[in-house]
């Protein structure tokens, strides 16, 4: 019998957004459910956001957005991780998200999405499903 | 009490970890140290308000935090606030504009207009304030670290109008200490940013003397983990870097001391707020006096806008926040505030609408008009729990601050991000405790409702075409300004940090030769660098 993998978040701060209060209490709650956590802090471009999903391989690129720049990031970023093969990987994105934003976001390619008044363990157990969920 | 009464009682402990019992009396009072350090509202410790009759005299100023868009927007909605009776501005900015970036800069991208008012130029500044009457509404300009281009272009566009800057009031946020614990619009490394801090304390003790050129915010700090009494204690730390770096300079505490404000929050228990407040009026008053030598009692007021509520308003049934921004008012009021600002209902959703602004305005205008909040001094004080608590937090303020002393400094510990561990690791343990029901929050863990209609919440329209026009303007002043006046002035500035002289004089000139936020940023980039954040847990 194989251990399983440890699962791999990079959880970024888009933009120029510094509400990080939140960003910071998921990292911990992952770590908290055994995974590693790339934690990159504030201020990250796009193109930052997808060299470090590839530098560190990682299995799960997260994001946490509160100042209402999401569609604009969102739409440069899908092309870089497509363009890095990255597209494979779980995208999920939380944070201040109208729902009026949630189908592009979906059709952007982030599979799960977290308004804020989401819980910690939707979280975990939804990231848990689709990243061990590709091996049943 | 009998026994078994007792045991059947839950016990209580306040988010600043004191433990509260059924019933106070005046042996309580005198076991947390007495009645001794009260005294009377307008003297020394202050502990019942700075003014010896308070809002009898001049109720609380109210101050809803705006901006949005583009200048033009933005006065619009200034004008809007103060025809429904506001008394100060209290002016949001983009996030370009408070990271020292102009409209055009690719890291701007998305992100113009979207938080906040953008600003490039002094024109900015002329537009938004276009026909408000700056000797009867304060401006309070909410930017940290782009914070010396802003003060430089309020002063500069004040004179223009012809206001004698030596009279002008009005407040800078101004506080960056706290931005690298949260909110996080920092531009530069701790130290130059601290000295720029001091270089704006030391420009307006000269030039714009009633002017505060800073608010110390502990009300970030709570936001981002810390509990009511952390949040007191390390705005109290910050408070005395920056008067330290005044003093470096030479000025006398007595010359600036006064112009200094304070940003607090109001969400929580009640009295716990009450008491803080109370508790933080005479430990400042105290420091100032006794470690720095004041003279002068109004250098020792505790002079603050108290408020906001964001932490404690929820996503879910957010009508509810209503009634929450009601109690908050009320805990500002019972705390004798000077200035007052609530979170809208709406603002987990959204950009608070004018709709959203005006219930917030009118409920602290129901507290004065209706609700007799504005007839005495201090309502509370005199009460076994309050003074018993007030003693209390009192000294675990004190201990917060010797302990962060002990520690190396507040300087030091934010720098080291070991302030940023501290209180993110405390609102990971307050997460869990709701999500698990053990801190209650009505219609989050207890309650709930089925939400299956859409929210009732109207967002704020945001278009591309707003960046257009913002970018388009930064352009033809970029056309029209004298641009060897630029470079001269520009040269100037980093001339001035390059030498570690006050950078002041020279960002004041570059302002009124219409150079950008950006570019002036860039210029105290080269010579200081930029802030690197260290990610700690």
């Amino acid at each position: 019998m194989t251990q399983a993998k440890r699962i791999k978040v990079v959880l970024a701060k888009p933009g120029l957004d510094g509400h990080d209060q939140g960003a910071k209490v998921v990292a911990r709650a992952l770590m908290d459910a055994g995974m590693e956590v790339i934690y990159t802090g504030l201020r990250q471009t796009p193109e930052a956001v997808a060299r470090v999903s590839l530098d560190e391989d990682a299995d799960v690129i997260a994001l946490s957005s509160m100042a209402g720049s999401h569609i604009p990031f969102c739409e440069k970023l899908k092309t870089l991780l497509e363009a890095d093969g990255l597209d494979d990987k779980l995208w999920v994105i939380g944070g201040n998200l109208p729902r009026q934003d949630h189908d592009r976001l979906h059709a952007l390619g982030f599979r799960g999405i977290f308004p804020s008044s989401s819980k910690l363990d939707d979280i975990v157990n939804f990231i848990r499903t689709h990243v061990q969920g590709a091996t049943p | 009490m009998n026994d078994r009464l007792q045991a059947a009682m839950r016990p209580v402990v306040n988010e600043s970890g004191i433990e509260i019992k059924p019933l106070y009396g005046a042996a309580d009072v005198e076991a947390s140290g007495g009645f001794g350090f009260v005294g009377e509202p307008g003297a020394y410790p202050f502990v019942r308000g700075i003014h010896p009759t308070m809002y009898r005299h001049r109720p609380y100023t109210m101050r809803q935090y705006t901006g949005f868009g583009n200048p033009a927007d933005t006065n619009k909605r200034f004008k809007y606030l103060i025809a429904n009776g506001q008394t100060g501005l209290n002016v949001a900015f983009d996030l370009p504009t408070q990271c020292g970036l102009d409209s055009d800069d690719p890291l701007a991208y998305g992100e113009v207009g979207r938080v906040g008012m953008a600003v490039d130029t002094l024109r900015d500044f002329e537009t938004a304030f276009d026909g408000v009457d700056l000797d009867a509404i304060t401006v309070s300009l909410t930017v940290n670290g782009a914070a010396p281009q802003l003060i430089a272009m309020y002063l500069a566009m004040a004179e223009k109008r012809g206001y004698d800057v030596a009279q002008l009031r009005g407040t800078a946020q101004n506080d960056i200490l706290k931005e690298f614990i949260g909110r996080g619009t920092w531009i530069y490394p701790v130290e130059p940013s601290v000295r720029l801090v001091g270089d704006t304390i030391e420009y307006c003790a000269h030039h714009a003397p009633k002017y505060s050129p800073v608010s110390v915010c502990g009300y970030h700090i709570r936001e981002s983990g810390a509990n009511p009494a952390q949040e007191m204690a390390y705005a109290f730390c910050i408070a005395k870097a920056y008067a330290d770096e005044a003093m470096r300079r030479g000025l006398d505490i007595d010359a600036f001391a006064g112009r200094l404000s304070f940003n607090f929050n109001v969400f929580g228990s009640l009295f716990e707020q009450v008491a803080k407040f109370r508790a933080g009026r005479g430990l400042w008053a105290k420091i100032v006096k006794e470690q720095y030598g004041s003279q002068k009692p109004s250098s020792a007021w505790l002079r603050m806008i108290a408020g906001g509520g964001g932490g404690g308003l929820t996503f879910e049934q957010p009508e509810v926040n209503i009634v929450r921004g009601a109690y908050y008012a009320l805990i500002a009021a019972l705390s004798g505030a000077q200035t007052m600002a609530l979170c809208c209902y709406d603002e987990a959703y959204t950009i608070p609408t004018e709709y959203a602004q005006r219930i917030s305005l009118r409920t602290m205008q129901l507290l004065i008009e209706e609700m007799g909040l504005a007839d005495t001094v201090d309502p509370l004080g005199g009460a076994w729990y309050v003074e018993t608590l007030t003693n209390q937090m009192r000294s675990k303020m004190e201990a917060i601050m010797a302990e962060v002393d002990a520690a190396g400094g507040i300087k030091q510990l934010v720098a080291e991000g070991a302030i940023q561990a501290k209180v993110s690791a405390q609102a990971y343990q307050t997460q869990r405790a709701i999500e698990s029901g053990e801190f209650r929050k009505v219609g989050v863990n207890c309650y709930r409702v089925e939400q299956t209609e859409e929210l009732e919440v109207q967002m704020h329209p945001y278009n591309e075409a707003d960046t257009r026009r913002q970018v388009e303007a930064l352009e033809r002043v970029r056309g029209e300004r004298d641009a060897a006046r630029v470079r001269t002035t520009l040269a100037a500035v980093r001339a001035a940090a390059q030498a570690e002289q006050n950078v002041m004089p020279a960002v004041v000139e570059a302002v009124k030769a219409y150079a950008s936020v950006g570019e002036i940023t860039q210029e105290l980039v080269a010579v200081y660098g930029r802030y690197r954040e260290p990610v700690r847990f």
